[in-house]
């Protein structure tokens, strides 16, 4: 089967405009999202405790709700249902740092009476702990970043490299303003995915730049945007399909993974689709307007190569004893 | 394929907490408390060192992190300076017979680092007496600890091990202020402060109170053994014994203390408050309370394996019933199934016989992962299964890339080896670019991420390189067996997918 006529080249860049607008629109959205709604984050990184509970029969969420509010510890408690009406997870941003008696204690002895239930999980973290974790995540991303930018530049140029970064922070940025939308919890493994689009992402990026790169050093053609345009179409499949592989897979993390992983599979889901259209659409595009020209690259090109000839000459001129 | 064999031996992956259930903790020591009982413990061998010599002091406590004392006979000053020579890590301020004992910032951080590694063998000590399965207590960062149970099935259980690790099991013999004891429930800790007393609960009867002094005698770093026994009425009790030093002490105090009181003191509350009748010597006692003999054999343990130097505090604790755990891998193995049949199909659809191939590349690449870790001895934790569940759909890209590359060569018309090796070498440059960029972000997600996520990065990084292995090699090899085969009947179509027609 063959979904793309792989010899047609399409014109990406000429509709570059419009993807600009559209991608610039989203990404002034989702910032905006992002400062005024912010996350709902998960206690990993604010502090708290989240009690899982289910019952064998059909949770009384209301009965809890106020048994709950009769503690201190619970004031500002949020008790919702979880993947079925058996079950409830208690959130507080309360944690207690005793060992022999903690919240997970409390909880079950407040809710006494209330039914016949089973807590399958207690999760509390110190307030300690999540400043940790906050610092600690935005360094791997920042590092992340970095050591990308310093691949890229090696590996190509870095104008490339710039692109790139641009392009990663369009589909995080993206990606995020859907999860502050849709009030999804922002928690560790939320950073996991994260790491991953932006992983995904340049993994798109440079299978396009690879196309980019060749057909520089194969055709005689200066012109980088017919370069550009011909290097998308003829990665256009193969991004696409592996885009559909990766999003089923990401799919049925999302329906069966349950409650528990829908800080990982949600973002994901959404960066998939995202880090897809950038790279086809946005990632070229960016390394046209920084003013990349052909010409230089295959001159400085050429010119490593002059170099290294001559090193090589002169080792072999000193190896046979001439210098 | 050696790791392949040796998991189907029986070398089984390690399950996190998260999949098979149990208690994980992040502990934080108190270190502060630590420096405090150091110097009340310099402050308590003063008292004993003044006593034995007849050296008059007054006046002993301990405040600001400085012991403070005054010596009345200044005629002795040679013999004590000579003592405090012997205690270590001290800096001395003596001014017309007023002493102040205070420690070297040096000598407080050694007591810090002591105090964790020393709460950190403790912990251990008392979980490997508790009889748990695996238990994991290891330090983390420079001042937390780590303890994973994964023995742990039910809310008891979690309870009574976390009373076993948390018990300071701090046990110290006072002496009774018998001068001031009757006036003890109306006196407040600051007037009993003054005395250089302080007023301890009764762990029996909550509403009694006992006024001790604030130096004990001895305290539990003396004690050599603790064992449960039982008395005169068939209950639990706890019997220990202290070592030569420790019942010198015991010794002089109850031989200069008949008729007075001795407050046996466990962790801040007096157990029992004897009246010393003769001077007891050979160094042992005992504890009672009201035990069940599950709790004298806590206890017992605890006091063996030694008090802690400082208090612990729980900053961070999940934990998961084995019910959740189970769920959670029946979800993720859903995903994982229902993942790797709709790529197998898709890719089965899409290629031909060269999705076949690329498909046969994921099964073996699983199995590679699966037998790494088991190598290895990774633990697989649920963000690790969705790490798995995502890979399967990753790993079949550097054969998309190699068939479209190939496909590219053969509608260009060249035959059928030079194609397929072509289109091996093109895509291999573009594959090991962005792999290389993708094990460098997961290194950093491993060093700068936390227990969980680390499982994450582990399989994501094995099964970047497996497949890279399985893509790059495994499946040249199948093409250059069915090479004269591909060559002779030329069905693109079957062998590739390609439906459209070639020139």
């Amino acid at each position: 089967m063959e979904l793309f006529k792989e010899d047609k080249i399409y014109n990406f860049l000429g509709k570059g405009k419009i993807f600009f607008i559209a991608s610039f629109v989203l990404f002034f959205l989702s910032i905006a999202l992002i400062a005024t709604k912010g996350f709902s984050f998960g206690i990993d990184f604010t502090g708290g405790t989240v009690v899982q509970v289910k019952y064998t029969k059909s949770a009384p969420i209301d009965t809890i709700r106020e048994k709950l509010a009769e503690n201190k510890l619970f004031e500002h408690a949020t008790v919702t249902e979880f993947g079925s009406p058996e079950e409830v997870v208690i959130k507080t941003p309360s944690s207690t740092d005793g060992l022999s008696k903690d919240i997970g204690d409390t909880t079950k002895e407040i809710l006494k009476g209330t039914g016949d239930f089973e807590i399958r999980r207690v999760d509390m973290v110190g307030p300690k702990v999540g400043d940790e974790l906050r610092v600690k995540g935005l360094t791997a991303f920042l590092l992340t970043l970095s050591a990308i930018m310093a691949m890229v530049t090696f590996r190509y140029e870095w104008r490339f490299a710039l692109a790139a970064i641009i392009a990663i922070v369009h589909d995080i940025v993206i990606t995020f303003g859907f999860v502050s939308y849709f009030e999804v919890d922002f928690n560790i493994e939320s950073v996991a995915a994260l790491l991953m689009i932006l992983g995904y992402s340049i993994h798109d990026t440079i299978i396009v730049y690879d196309r980019i790169r060749e057909h520089i050093q194969e055709s005689k053609n200066s012109d980088f945007v017919m370069i550009v345009n011909e290097a998308v179409s003829r990665t256009q499949s193969r991004t696409t399909l592996t885009s559909l592989t990766v999003f089923f897979v990401v799919l049925t993390l999302f329906i069966f993974g349950g409650d528990i992983m829908l800080g990982f599979s949600f973002p994901m889901l959404i960066g998939v689709i995202v880090g897809t259209y950038s790279s086809i659409f946005v990632a070229a595009q960016l390394v046209v307007w920084t003013g990349f020209s052909v010409s230089k690259y295959r001159q400085k090109m050429a010119d490593k190569l002059k170099i290294q000839a001559e090193k090589e000459k002169m080792r072999a001129q000193f190896e046979q004893g001439i210098v | 394929m050696p790791s392949l064999t040796q998991s189907e031996r029986g070398a089984k992956v390690t399950l996190g907490l998260d999949l098979q259930g149990g208690l994980h903790m992040l502990l934080g020591v108190k270190t502060d408390e630590a420096v405090d009982s150091q110097l009340k413990s310099i402050a308590s061998g003063l008292k004993h060192f003044g006593e034995r010599n007849d050296i008059l002091l007054d006046g002993i406590s301990v405040q600001n992190r400085t012991v403070t004392f005054e010596m009345l006979d200044n005629d002795d000053a040679t013999t004590m300076d000579e003592y405090l020579k012997t205690i270590k890590g001290t800096i001395v301020h003596a001014q017309e017979g007023r002493y102040s004992l205070a420690m070297t910032p040096e000598e407080v951080e050694k007591l810090k680092v002591q105090a964790i590694d020393q709460a950190i063998e403790t912990i251990r000590n008392r979980l490997d007496q508790f009889g748990l399965a695996e238990p994991t207590v290891a330090k983390q960062g420079v001042d937390k600890i780590l303890v994973e149970l994964p023995g742990i099935k039910t809310p008891q259980e979690e309870q009574r091990a976390r009373e076993l690790i948390s018990r300071a099991a701090k046990l110290e013999l006072m002496a009774v202020d018998e001068d001031r004891a009757m006036r003890v429930m109306e006196m407040s800790d600051a007037e009993a402060a003054s005395f250089g007393d302080k007023i301890l609960e009764d762990a029996l009867q909550p509403k009694m109170k006992h006024l001790v002094n604030d130096i004990p005698i001895l305290d539990g770093t003396m004690l050599t053994d603790a064992q449960v026994g039982y008395d005169q009425n068939n209950r639990p009790v706890i019997n220990f014994s202290l070592n030569s030093q420790g019942a010198q002490i015991f010794g002089d105090f109850t031989g200069k203390s008949v008729g007075k009181r001795l407050a046996i003191v466990l962790d801040g509350k007096v157990y029992s408050a004897p009246v010393i009748n003769e001077r007891i010597g050979g160094g042992s006692g005992q504890i009672s309370g009201n035990y069940t003999v599950e709790e004298a054999n806590d206890l017992a343990i605890a006091l063996r394996s030694g008090a802690l130097l400082a208090p612990i505090y729980m900053m961070e604790k999940r934990s998961v019933g084995p019910s959740l755990g189970a769920d959670s891998i029946k979800a993720s193995l859903l995903a994982l199934v229902s993942g790797f049949v709709l790529v197998i199909v898709f890719m089965m659809f899409y290629y031909g016989l060269a999705g076949v191939i690329a498909n046969l590349a994921v099964v073996i690449n699983l199995f590679i992962i699966l037998a790494m870790m088991a190598l290895f001895g990774a633990t697989l934790t649920l963000p690790g299964m969705a790490g798995i569940v995502l890979h399967i759909g990753l790993a079949v890209d550097a054969n998309i890339i190699i068939n479209e590359r190939v496909r590219e060569q053969l509608r260009q018309g060249v035959p059928t080896r030079k194609a397929i090796s072509e289109g091996y070498s093109k895509a291999m440059r573009a594959i090991l670019d962005s792999n290389i960029t993708q094990i460098i972000a997961c290194t950093i997600l491993y060093v700068y991420g936390t227990g969980a996520i680390k499982g994450f990065a582990v399989t994501l990084s094995m099964g970047i390189l497996a497949s890279m292995l399985t893509a790059i090699v495994g499946t040249y090899g199948i093409y250059q067996l069915f090479m004269p085969k591909i060559e002779k009947n030329k069905n693109y179509a079957l062998w590739f997918g390609m439906t459209r027609k070639v020139k």
